[in-house]
Formats: C-alpha cells, sequence, structure tokens
C-alpha cells in the first residue's frame, strides 16, 4: 500500500489551491449573491485545462487522473461549490460521456471545443415526473429519415442557461437514447432558472424541446444505450459531489478555526473551550476520512473503472460530512456564520444540496444495500 | 394530572390561527424574498390584543399567561420565522422586561402602546464583544443629575432597525460589573445621540431587521432606570428564560410544518411505482419527525404552565430552547429531504423554512450557552458550581 501522492498530483494539487485562492474565492460571496458566474472565470479555468481536466491531450484535455481531477474539484469547491459544480458537471457528465460513447466525429465535433471552454456542457435527464426513476421517463426520440424528432420537457437542467451543448436523454424505438443537442437546433428552448437554497451560481434551468430536430450522427452510442450512459455519467458525477464536498468541509474547517483563534468570550479564545474543542476534531476526523474513501475511489477508478458500490458509498458519505462539518463549523462562529457577509452561510447553503444533487443520498443507500445483498442472493426493489 | 387546553386556550388558537392565515401565510414567501419587515402585520397583531397576549389586561393585555403566549408563537412559527421573530423580540424580550420589572408608571407609559402595537420593542444586550459572554458588555452608562448618559453600541439587535422603544443593559459601575454593575434601562429611539448604524444581510430570518445600534451621549432620565440601579443582569436574565421558552414554541410550530408538509407530499408524490409514503426511509425520516414534535410539544406546554403556575423554570426554558431548536432543523432538514429537487428552490417554502431554521440553535443564547444553563442547574444541586 501506498497513500503518497506523486510528483505530478503534488505539483497539481499545489496548482488548483493556488487558481482557487487567487481566481475564484475573491469572487465567491458576489457571485453568489448575484446568481451569476461570469464567463471569464470559467474561460480562466478553460486556459489552465481544467474544461477538459481528463480529456486526453489528442483533444487539448489535461489528461488528470482519477485523484487528480476529484482534487482539482476539491480545490474548487473549497472556493466556491457553485464553480465545482459547474465545471464537474461539464466534464464528468458531458465530456466525458462523449469521449466514452462517441464516434470519432462526434468526438472531434466537439471535445476540443469543450476543452477550450468555446462551448459549455449541459445535461438533461430529470423531467418533472422522473428524476431518479429511468421508467418514468416521458421525453420521446423518434428517428425520421436522418433526423431524429426530440419533444419533451427536461427539468433541473445544470449549466442550462449558459450552455451551448445538450447532452439529452429521450425514449426510443429501442429504449433510452442519448443525443447531441446544439443550443441552436431548432426547437429546443431553455426556459425558466429554478432560484434555489446553495449552488446559487449554478444554473439550473427548464428545457423544452418542441419537435426538436438533430442529425441522426448527433445520436451518442448506440440506440437503447441512453441509460448505460446516463448511469456512467452520474456516477462519475456522483464521485465529483463527494469530491465538492471534501472541499467545503475542508474550507468551512479553516474558516472555524481561524475564528476560534479569534474570537474572545469569558476571557480567552473560543477555541479553549472544549465544546468548540469538540465540534472541530470531530470536524477534522469526518473531513480526513472522506479523503481516503474519496482519494481510494478515484484511484480504484483508474484501476479497474469506476465502481458503483465505491461511488455511492463516497457520495452518501461525502453529502452526510459536508453538512454535518458546515454546520457545526456555523456554530463555531455563532451569529457571524448566519450572515452573508462571511462565507460560512454559503457554504452551509451549498453543503446541503450536496445530499440531493447527483442522486439522493436514499437513492445512493438503496444501491449499497443492493450490492450487500446481492452478495447474498436476495434481490432488493426500490 | 390534565393535559387539555381550557376553553379559553383553545378558542384564542382558533382566532390566532385564522389571523395567521389570513395575514402573514399570503405574505410570508416575499417577506423573505424582498427583506420587509411585516410592520402591518405586527399593527394588525396589536390591534387585536396579540402583541399583549401575555401581559394584564390592565395594561393593554389579553392576560392569556405564558400559555396564550406559546400558542401564538407556535402558530406564527408554522408559517412565518420572520413574524415569530419579530414578534419574539417585541412581546417576549423587549417588552417582557418592562412588564417583570416596570414601575406602574413605566407600564403605564410603555407597556400598554407595546401591547397594542402602537409601538415596537426591541431587546439590546448583545454587543460585538460580548455575545454568548454576555455579562462583558461596554455600553456605559454614566449619572449626570436626574439624568444618565448613554455611550457605546449594540450588535444583531433584531427589531433593532425600526423598533420605537428599546430596553438595553450598559454598565453603570465597571469595577461590580455583572454582579451590580449593570443597570437596564428603557430607551426610546427617537433621543438624540441614539442611531441605527447598519442592517446585517442575513441567512434566513431575512423578514426581520438585525441591526447595528449606537449611542453617543444618549440622556436618559432617571425614571427610565428598569429595576434597581445595578441590578439589569438579573432582570434581563429573567426576561431570557421567558424569550427561550417561547422561541422554543415557534420551533415546535415550525417542526410541525415541516412533518406537515412532508406528509402531504409523501402522499402524491410517486417513485418507482408507488408512493412515498411506502418508501421506508421516508416512514422512518415521517415517525422520528412526529415523535420529536410530540416530545417538543409536552416540554413546550409544561414549561408554559410551570411559569403560569408560579413555578422556577429557568433550566427547562433552556431546555425548551436548545431541543426544540434542534428539533426544528432536524424535522425541516428532513423535510427538505423528502422534497429532493423541490425542497431546493426558492419557490417552494422548505428551502426558506431551511435557512430560517439554523439561527434558532444560535441566537438567544447559543445552544452551547443552553447546555452551559442545564448543567449548571444541574451540578449546582450537586453542590459544584461551573464556571462558563
Amino acid at each position: 500500500m501506498d497513500f503518497t501522492l506523486n510528483e505530478e498530483q503534488r505539483m497539481f494539487r499545489n496548482m488548483f489551491r493556488d487558481f482557487a485562492a487567487k481566481e475564484i474565492a475573491p469572487h465567491a460571496e458576489e457571485m453568489d449573491h448575484q446568481e451569476t458566474l461570469p464567463p471569464s472565470i470559467l474561460q480562466k479555468a478553460a486556459n489552465q485545462g481544467f474544461l477538459g481536466a481528463t480529456l486526453p491531450e489528442d483533444y487539448f484535455g489535461a489528461a488528470l487522473d482519477s485523484v487528480s481531477y476529484a482534487m482539482l474539484i476539491e480545490a474548487l469547491a473549497s472556493a466556491s461549490v457553485s464553480v465545482a459544480m459547474t465545471i464537474a458537471s461539464h466534464v464528468s457528465l458531458v465530456a466525458m460521456s462523449i469521449l466514452a460513447h462517441g464516434s470519432d466525429a462526434q468526438k472531434e465535433e466537439w471535445l476540443p471545443a469543450l476543452a477550450a471552454g468555446e462551448v459549455i456542457g449541459a445535461f438533461a435527464l430529470t423531467e418533472p415526473d422522473a428524476g431518479s426513476d429511468a421508467a418514468a421517463l416521458q421525453s420521446r426520440a423518434v428517428v425520421q429519415g436522418e433526423e431524429v424528432v426530440l419533444d419533451g420537457v427536461k427539468t433541473w437542467v445544470t449549466n442550462g442557461a449558459t450552455a451551448g451543448l445538450f447532452l439529452v436523454f429521450a425514449r426510443g424505438a429501442e429504449g433510452v437514447d442519448a443525443c447531441l443537442v446544439p443550443r441552436d437546433a431548432p426547437g429546443l428552448s431553455v426556459g425558466y432558472r429554478e432560484p434555489t437554497l446553495g449552488l446559487r451560481s449554478v444554473s439550473f434551468n427548464t428545457i423544452y424541446l418542441e419537435g426538436c430536430r438533430v442529425p441522426l450522427a448527433n445520436r451518442l452510442g448506440a440506440p437503447g444505450q441512453g441509460w448505460t450512459i446516463a448511469q456512467q455519467a452520474q456516477d462519475r458525477l456522483a464521485l465529483a459531489v463527494a469530491a465538492a464536498a471534501l472541499g467545503v468541509a475542508s474550507s468551512a474547517i479553516d474558516v472555524a478555526a481561524q475564528f476560534a483563534t479569534e474570537r474572545i468570550q469569558f476571557g480567552v479564545p473560543i477555541g479553549q473551550k472544549q465544546a468548540i474543542q469538540n465540534y472541530i476534531a470531530t470536524a477534522v476526523t469526518e473531513v480526513e476520512a472522506l479523503r481516503y474513501l474519496l482519494y481510494h475511489a478515484a484511484w480504484q477508478a483508474d484501476q479497474e473503472g469506476l465502481d458503483a458500490f465505491d461511488v455511492s458509498v463516497v457520495k452518501v458519505f461525502g453529502a452526510r460530512i459536508a453538512r454535518s462539518v458546515t454546520n457545526w463549523m456555523l456554530q463555531v462562529l455563532g451569529g457571524y456564520g448566519f450572515m452573508e457577509d462571511y462565507p460560512m452561510a454559503r457554504k452551509y447553503r451549498d453543503a446541503r444540496t450536496l445530499g440531493i444533487v447527483g442522486g439522493p443520498t436514499e437513492l445512493h443507500s438503496f444501491r449499497i444495500a443492493q450490492h450487500v445483498f446481492a452478495g447474498r442472493d436476495l434481490e432488493i426493489a426500490l | 394530572m390534565d393535559f387539555t387546553f381550557s376553553p379559553e386556550h383553545t378558542a384564542l388558537r382558533r382566532m390566532i390561527r385564522e389571523f395567521v392565515e389570513a395575514e402573514v401565510a399570503p405574505i410570508a414567501a416575499e417577506l423573505d424574498r424582498e427583506h420587509k419587515v411585516p410592520y402591518e402585520v405586527m399593527r394588525k397583531l396589536g390591534e387585536i390584543g396579540l402583541l399583549g397576549v401575555c401581559f394584564p389586561q390592565k395594561y393593554g393585555g389579553m392576560g392569556a399567561g405564558e400559555t396564550g403566549y406559546c400558542i401564538l408563537m407556535e402558530e406564527l412559527g408554522k408559517v412565518c420565522t420572520s413574524t415569530a421573530t419579530n414578534v419574539g423580540a417585541h412581546i417576549g424580550i423587549g417588552a417582557m422586561v418592562i412588564h417583570l420589572d416596570g414601575t406602574p408608571e413605566q407600564k403605564e407609559k410603555y407597556l400598554t402602546p407595546l401591547s397594542r402595537g402602537q409601538k415596537i420593542a426591541a431587546f439590546g444586550l448583545t454587543e460585538s464583544n460580548a455575545g454568548s459572554d454576555a455579562a462583558n458588555i461596554r455600553t456605559r452608562a454614566v449619572r449626570e443629575g436626574d439624568s444618565w448618559i448613554l455611550d457605546g453600541g449594540k450588535v444583531y439587535i433584531t427589531n433593532g432597525g425600526y423598533a420605537d422603544i428599546i430596553t438595553v443593559m450598559a454598565v453603570t459601575d465597571p469595577a461590580l460589573g455583572a454582579r451590580g454593575g449593570v443597570t437596564a434601562f428603557i430607551v426610546e429611539t427617537d433621543w438624540p445621540g441614539f442611531s441605527v448604524a447598519r442592517e446585517e444581510d442575513k441567512m434566513g430570518i431575512r423578514g426581520t431587521s438585525t441591526a447595528e445600534l449606537v449611542f453617543e451621549e444618549l440622556r436618559v432620565p432617571h425614571e427610565n432606570v428598569l429595576g434597581k440601579v445595578g441590578e439589569g443582569f438579573v432582570s434581563f436574565m429573567k426576561s431570557l428564560d421567558m424569550g427561550r421558552l417561547t422561541l422554543g414554541a415557534a420551533c415546535l410550530g415550525g417542526a410541525q410544518a415541516a412533518l406537515d408538509w412532508s406528509v402531504r407530499w409523501a402522499k402524491r408524490r410517486r417513485l418507482f411505482g408507488a408512493e412515498l409514503a411506502h418508501k421506508q426511509s421516508v416512514q422512518w425520516m415521517i415517525a422520528n419527525m412526529a415523535t420529536e414534535v410530540e416530545a417538543l410539544r409536552s416540554l413546550v406546554y409544561r414549561v408554559a404552565w410551570m411559569v403560569d403556575t408560579g413555578q422556577p423554570f429557568t433550566q427547562l426554558a433552556a431546555m425548551c430552547k436548545m431541543y426544540g431548536s434542534e428539533v426544528a432543523s432536524r424535522a425541516i432538514d428532513m423535510a427538505l429531504q423528502i422534497h429532493g429537487g423541490l425542497g431546493l428552490t426558492r419557490d417552494y417554502p422548505i428551502e426558506r423554512a431551511f435557512r430560517d431554521a439554523r439561527i434558532a440553535e444560535i441566537f438567544e443564547g447559543t445552544n452551547e450557552i443552553q447546555r452551559i444553563v442545564i448543567a449548571t442547574n444541574i451540578f449546582r444541586e450537586h453542590g459544584v458550581r461551573i464556571r462558563p
């Protein structure tokens, strides 16, 4: 066993942290309050190679290994979970789906543009009555000659406001089909943006597909393969969510620990109080456990491919730890934690969303239980 | 033993519920979104007597006791935490000090218009370096003939930006500190020397004013000293005990609402071929919520009964606040989880409730301070004196 990072990973980690501290952190509060993500920030991230983080160099990607990618998302989230999730959705959901399932022509057409940030990717799976449930998918994909005609409504489309490319899932003749739909495709319109508790700089939009036509060549993968493509993409995203959870939790500890050395009550810095010490000690323990659970799952992905059980375990644990750590660190700050002029309230709001986005905790818990019982010949159903 | 509410309290609850449904529910989302204080609701609550729910009829109140006051806070807490907070700061701590320690003249002059909502009250204790460590306040009051001159400031004062009357704690004898050196004053906010320095931008309870106040050579007549000179800390602590109990009642309302929303949604939402109500994850959350809500309800109204029958209740009030805020936070957290993505959107009340709930674990004495109060009382009975 060897738990050390290699030379390259250490160098990357420092670079990610520098970028987050210099380019994102100074704007994080304002971005959150304005509910925007300035294109200049994404462009700077693209210049560093982050928008093609795990794409091969052939497509102008940074060819990061999975551990380095996890450290990238972690570092971005320590400054802004919104930026981390925007980039993770672009990379893990869209770019990597094209890399894994696209034709050479599709890869050539989209991957360099995605890596350069010329096009932002959005993932359009969820529907008003189908979140985690594939069987309930209502959108339709009908092949007409050399075109696919898409009809339906997609909700909570991450990056919907700014995306140039939508990866759309709809029911076709042989199951769920995946289609690459450019923003200017006839019949596609971007609608309502959800105002949200956290991740306020991420756009979550409703997308309308009304007789939306794209060339048949835009279908990603084989007919009926869409659900598999979606599942793999969501597993990659779930791992990135866990990395964001680690970033937001560890940065919350940094803020609270600093506060506890400066805030004097009852004549001493509150860090001298055992209640505060316990909150911080528990938080640090949880974050360290999460860190190695996450890096292990990421490392495993590079050895034998992403394992669905590993993903669910780290997603459930990450979301729980982000929630509990930001909650207790907010408590350390007392009234200051509740004020929007300090970063803690934002971290707390952002952290809470991580138990729902990327698949709710209950769904991942089901998958964990399914894995456990499968080893004991008991098939369980949702 | 008898756990039923009197017919008067049942009628009071019905009347409050009708008012809250008609006047508060329709504006709750707007108050949060627009960062607006419910002036109009406060005025109407005063007109129908509810801002004096627990004060004597002699001073414009309803005389419905602490039980009546808890009913008011519970019903407000179900619908709008911001409005409950405005009311709590007004009745529960701001006006309460005058009710508990004011002279008949002070009550006539101040409590009566406060009960009727003609004036709004706030409670001025916290300072930038004296939050949990309330005894560490620095605002000074110096005697000058028939007056006191106040210099200093307060932070995080609920209702501070629009209150007419603020009960303020100031140091009158630095040598004695909290033990005999702190005095409570009734301050009118239109007096020269009083100013509002800023309003805070908060994560939740955005329909409240949380203000920083500045006192510069603020002249307060000696007749506005509340209670005895040097005994302000005792006055304020008594008032805080009352406030803690009723904050627990508001949390009860919030937790009950979270449970009600969750049950409604679990009945309606279908996933994987069945309503969420049939999923054991959801059943567990509902069962846990309901049990905690019932435990909290029993605690809150038992302590209200203790107050109304003149029994000591400091330790139990701390438990109401601490347990109530944690039950509400847990219940609302579970409600958000049950609602999934819908729970995260600001178009739906769960998201607001989630942001609103969090402050109850912090203000009116952090839950850490409540635990210290509880432990101090327990160990005192066993001959151990705890220092914070």
